[in-house]
């Protein structure tokens, strides 16, 4: 479930980029207060361990399908959240850079969507507070299940609203929703089930790991607080971010009313106040941006210089002659390019 | 050749792609990666009807893959791997936007068509910046791009760590694998019981493993940071390529020049 930069517009891509960027960096501070030095190449091994165990599947009976290791909950329950997040941005970036899984610009959404939910929302409120500080063998695998099908549920809700809010995609919210939720429900049971028995596992093996990480204080002290308040703050900066963008979007009040938005919220002291406001017209205002890009044809002016520019059959043979041309230009560009190098 | 050694060979390969020397190769890490971002940001701001604008974006990713001696099948291969996710969302467009919107000769074009092959391009476009960005450049390098421009030192350090490590563990992920295969007659399949174990023994390995490196790297004198031997400095190459670039993305974002070639080829004749 990987996003991909194919689907997504700039505006959702760096509103994405800013509030994982701003969970990064706020996740580091905590590491850097709470932890020692230890902890980071272990973060670093246990990233390694989760690309080399997601290469490992096994086969699930009587579907012909496999399934492997998710990533998210197990590394919340070793390293605790903050720790776990970096190490799941860790996994995802190299996915993008080396396997062009999801893309650069998609990374934010990624981050978000595999990396928030399991650390900062499932894991301190569902598998803490089920397995609790005693662990056994029945809460783990409770909490465990639970977890990992919420945590993937919420990701997969995700990935169809960054979908939806882009339009790029013309999949109805509707049937989008069908399709992802019932398949991420399968994928949960299993990454729970997987997550339940490597728990387990360790539990028998070498209970002081999992007793090390249950009573480490850094794990017991998240605060959802401070982490929404940091995601509200990182949704007010991005008033700037996304004014920039302000050029392709038809409607341009909008844009105005938001940079405005930004902009008093800047000189104003109750900023909490403003911020949450700035919040709600963001979140007033996407929605309808997204029903904008649904339906480009109705405001044909709007992209007319850039996209389609008119529809008779004079300009689509220009068109497809030109864009043949442009295509053998650059060909011949590379080519020659290649020639020298070899030569 | 299994799963596991495929994966592993492909990081492998485009390390050794990273090692390289061209002009590309020895630019600032960190030129390159803004370039990249600038590269998708324009791509992916057009709109959902757009096709011919992209054809002239493609001269980013030809000119750094010729320039650079990259392997350019080897690439698109790799690109075509990741598709599935795209193309499955791109593919509702045709069958849900069925309003004819072009019409070559008599033959009439849904805009979903249209959008659905403007997916692929943004794809296509996309995914071969960010594997360019990375077989010019390679990874440490980029680390020490993101360390010059803030990212926090902590989510670095670790990043280069996880990725020293990747290449450990995955050997070690591998061998196990085919300890099991061999004594289980080359059988492909694995129960859940056997995967368990072999994860479960891969994790306590790994613990094990992170103890050792920190104990041996802290009396060699780890104090939390890496030092990198290769330092970098933006130059004036670096900016030219830069803003050469970025001139080059307006240029193709403000104008449909495939559209206006073709409006002057027709003039002629």
């Amino acid at each position: 479930m990987h996003m991909a930069d194919a689907l997504i517009s700039p505006a959702i891509g760096t509103t994405m980029c800013v509030v994982s960027a701003g969970l990064i960096a706020y996740s580091c501070k905590k590491v850097r207060e709470t932890a020692d030095d230890r902890k980071i190449p272990l973060m670093g091994v246990l990233g390694a361990f989760i690309f080399a165990a997601q290469m490992i599947n096994f086969s699930i009976p009587a579907t012909g399908s496999s399934g492997h290791l998710g990533g998210g909950m197990i590394l919340s329950i070793l390293l605790g959240p903050y720790a776990a997040f970096l190490v799941m941005a860790s996994v995802l970036v190299v996915q993008a850079l080396f396997f062009g899984d999801g893309g650069l610009l998609a990374l934010g959404c990624n981050i978000f969507n595999l990396g928030f939910f399991p650390c900062f929302i499932v894991y301190p409120l569902i598998y803490k507070k089920v397995v609790g500080n005693e662990p056994a063998k029945g809460k783990i695998i409770t909490g465990s299940l639970i977890a990992a099908i919420v945590g993937l549920q919420l990701g997969a809700f995700m990935v169809v609203l960054e979908t939806l809010f882009s339009g790029i995609s013309e999949l109805p919210f509707g049937v989008f929703v069908l399709l992802m939720q019932p398949i991420h429900l399968a994928i949960g049971v299993v990454e729970g089930i997987v997550t339940a028995a490597v728990v387990i596992f360790v539990w028998n093996a070498r209970p002081e790991i999992l007793n090390a990480a249950t009573h480490s204080k850094q794990i017991g002290q998240i605060s959802i607080t401070k982490v929404l308040l940091g995601l509200i703050i990182a949704v007010v900066i991005l008033g700037g971010a996304l004014s920039w963008f302000a050029s392709t979007n038809p409607d341009g009040l909008e844009w105005a009313m938001f940079k405005t938005a930004g902009v008093e919220e800047l000189e104003s002291e109750g900023w909490i106040h403003e911020s949450l406001s700035a919040l709600q017209k963001k979140m007033a205002f996407l929605p309808d941006y997204g029903f904008k890009q649904n339906e480009p044809r109705a405001e044909p002016e709007a992209s007319s210089e850039l996209s389609w520019p008119a529809i008779e059959p004079g300009t689509s043979v220009s068109g497809i002659v030109g864009g043949g041309l442009t295509l053998f230009v650059i060909l011949l560009i590379g080519f020659f390019l290649r020639r020298r190098k070899v030569a | 050749m299994n799963n596991i050694t495929k994966n592993y060979m492909d990081i492998r390969y485009m390390d050794i792609m990273a090692s390289g020397d061209s002009l590309l190769h020895r630019l600032d890490p960190r030129a390159k990666l803004i370039t990249t971002l600038l590269f998708i940001v324009a791509v992916i701001s057009f709109d959902r009807y757009t096709i011919l604008a992209f054809i002239p974006f493609f001269i980013y990713p030809i000119v750094l893959i010729s320039a650079g001696g990259l392997p350019a099948g080897y690439l698109l291969k790799k690109i075509l791997w990741v598709s599935p996710f795209a193309v499955l969302v791109g593919i509702f467009n045709p069958v849900m936007d069925r309003e004819i919107i072009y019409h070559i000769g008599s033959i009439g074009i849904s805009g979903g068509w249209i959008s659905f092959f403007s997916i692929l391009m943004r794809f296509l476009l996309t995914v071969s910046a960010a594997l360019i960005l990375i077989a010019l450049t390679g990874f440490n390098a980029v680390c020490q791009a993101l360390t010059r421009l803030g990212v926090p030192r902590p989510f670095v350090v670790q990043l280069l760590f996880f990725y020293r490590y990747i290449f450990v563990l995955v050997d070690e992920a591998e061998r196990m694998e085919m300890a099991r295969s061999l004594r289980s007659f080359n059988s492909r399949s694995m129960d859940f019981r056997t995967f368990i174990s072999i994860i479960g023994h891969l994790l306590l390995r790994s613990l094990d493993r992170a103890e050792r490196i920190y104990l041996a790297m802290r009396s060699r004198g780890f104090d939390g940071n890496i030092r990198m031997i290769k330092t970098i400095k933006l130059g004036w190459k670096d900016l030219t390529f830069v803003a050469g670039w970025a001139i080059l993305f307006i240029v193709f974002r403000m104008n449909n020049i495939p559209m206006r070639l073709g409006d002057i080829v027709m003039e002629v004749f």
